[in-house]
């Protein structure tokens, strides 16, 4: 059976700099992927590249192992997916209307999206701001309604780009437990791109380690944690000082 | 002070009595305005949309030249609009020098700088973020369109009283390619400047009341719409 999305001699060059450079990788249905690296070192083109928001210099982007044309993914496949970025980017309106937008450019019946809309507010704790103005939220309540909102048109694939890193230590925590449960229940595939040890840990069940646009090591979260390769030793490493997982 | 009194006094005279030539100027007033105001829209919106959004040669050049278009001297934009339907001009077989056709282009010309550049600034201030997100969302390039209007409704609106702004305190190339004839070009603010050279302060002073009662008007009606639904 064919990977979800795959990978095949993909670079992506800027300014004639090689910002990835991946011969082959794969995301298999139901994994919680996470895609940890420095900065700088290609995690978020990468994640646009997977969710064809932006064009490859050479190589394959398959899904269900049909390649797809570089830089025309059809809306159909764009909208299997959702992205909830560092910053939540909320629109200026209401809560509601903003975790309802997904299904609003779908088009779906408003009966049904505002039966949708309650269970994903409830669901993220953020029945209570349902008529505040989502620009006027505290940096935790616009990320949850961030991802309420990405959750919502229940994508075959989540993508997201540092969703937590901005939020304080506890508002963090309570986000990343509640989140963490949902995802379970949803049973959606996840690819996760974080700096950030500890969230790696906490959330993920498989992780590709990227240094410098090229993945060097890829596998169970515990296993990658426990036994890095000499490539990925030194950046884990330092990483390990200051939280102490599987050391 | 007395004057300005009188001046409130005979305006209100004037609307009471139903005074048909003020009846007359005020109507005309308000139809080139909002017909100049309206074409400037339909074309200084979608203009200052592709400006905002996209990169391309000479954009800059293009942008520099809407740019000094806003500080456009009325007199000069009258001037070309006359020399362009002067008789032996380049549309002078169409014979609109001295009508109100003429007051409208001459006002598109002067208002469509401002709302295309104030237009174009607000989009250009859509980080690339926004966009992806947008895009993310699963947004048709109509979808994404029309969610970015949404959202800059406030400067968009913002841009379009700018611009009538400028067209109803319009005057100088109102008179040059108006003419400022009775019956037929006479503006509120042509007519104006007409009585204050004939010493009738008085009907001056009156006739700003109604004008200013015009535009606060127009102004309240774009300010509602701007801010109306605004939650916090």
């Amino acid at each position: 059976m064919s990977p979800l999305l795959e990978l095949k001699k993909l670079t992506y060059q800027a300014q004639r700099k090689m910002i990835l450079d991946i011969p082959e990788f794969q995301i298999e249905t139901g994994e919680f992927l996470g895609i940890m690296g420095p900065n700088g070192a290609g995690k978020s083109t990468l994640l646009k590249v997977l969710a064809f928001l932006d064009q490859q210099t050479s190589g394959e982007v398959l899904y269900r192992g049909q390649a797809i044309p570089n830089g025309n993914a059809p809306l159909e496949l764009r909208r299997k997916f959702s992205i909830a970025l560092q910053q939540s980017l909320l629109l200026d309106g209401t809560v509601f209307d903003n975790i309802a937008i997904g299904l609003t450019l779908r088009k779906v019946p408003k009966s049904i999206i505002k039966e949708k809309v309650e269970q994903w507010m409830e669901l993220f704790a953020v029945s209570h701001l349902a008529k505040k103005n989502a620009l006027y939220l505290s940096g935790g309540e616009a990320q949850r309604v961030n991802l309420a909102r990405a959750m919502i048109v229940e994508p075959e694939i989540l993508f997201l780009d540092e969703p937590f890193s901005a939020l304080d230590f506890p508002t963090k925590i309570r986000l990343m437990e509640d989140f963490k449960g949902i995802i379970e229940e949803a049973q959606t595939t996840t690819v996760f791109v974080s700096h950030d040890l500890m969230e790696i840990h906490f959330l993920t069940t498989k992780l590709a380690i990227i240094v410098n646009g090229e993945i060097k090591q890829v596998g169970p979260t515990p296993r990658v944690l426990e036994h890095p390769n000499s490539s990925t030793v030194s950046f884990l490493n330092e990483w390990k000082k200051f939280y102490p997982v599987a050391r | 002070m007395d004057l300005l009194i009188d001046g409130l006094k005979k305006a209100i005279d004037m609307i009471l009595s139903g005074d048909q030539e003020v009846f007359a100027i005020t109507w005309l007033t308000l139809k080139v305005c909002l017909i100049s105001i309206l074409i400037s829209t339909l074309i200084g919106l979608p203009l200052g949309i592709f400006l905002g959004l996209t990169r391309f040669k000479g954009r800059r050049l293009l942008l520099m030249f809407i740019n000094i278009g806003l500080g456009l001297p009325p007199v000069v934009a009258g001037l070309w609009i006359t020399m362009l339907l002067w008789r032996s001009g380049p549309l002078g077989g169409l014979t609109l020098l001295y009508s109100p056709t003429a007051i409208v282009m001459a006002q598109i010309l002067v208002s469509l700088p401002i709302v295309t550049s104030l237009t174009c600034t607000a989009f250009q201030q859509i980080s690339e973020k926004m966009l992806l997100q947008i895009k993310a969302l699963g947004a048709t390039k109509v979808q994404t369109l029309w969610l970015l209007i949404k959202q800059l409704k406030i400067a968009i609106l913002a841009a379009i009283m700018a611009g009538f702004g400028r067209v109803i305190a319009e005057v100088g190339a109102a008179m040059m390619v108006g003419g400022n004839i009775q019956g037929d070009t006479r503006i509120l603010t042509t007519t104006i400047v007409m009585e204050v050279s004939k010493g009738n302060f008085d009907i001056a002073l009156a006739l700003s009341f109604i004008l200013l009662s015009v535009a606060l008007l127009i102004t309240a009606a774009l300010t509602f719409l701007q801010q109306r639904k605004r939650i916090s």
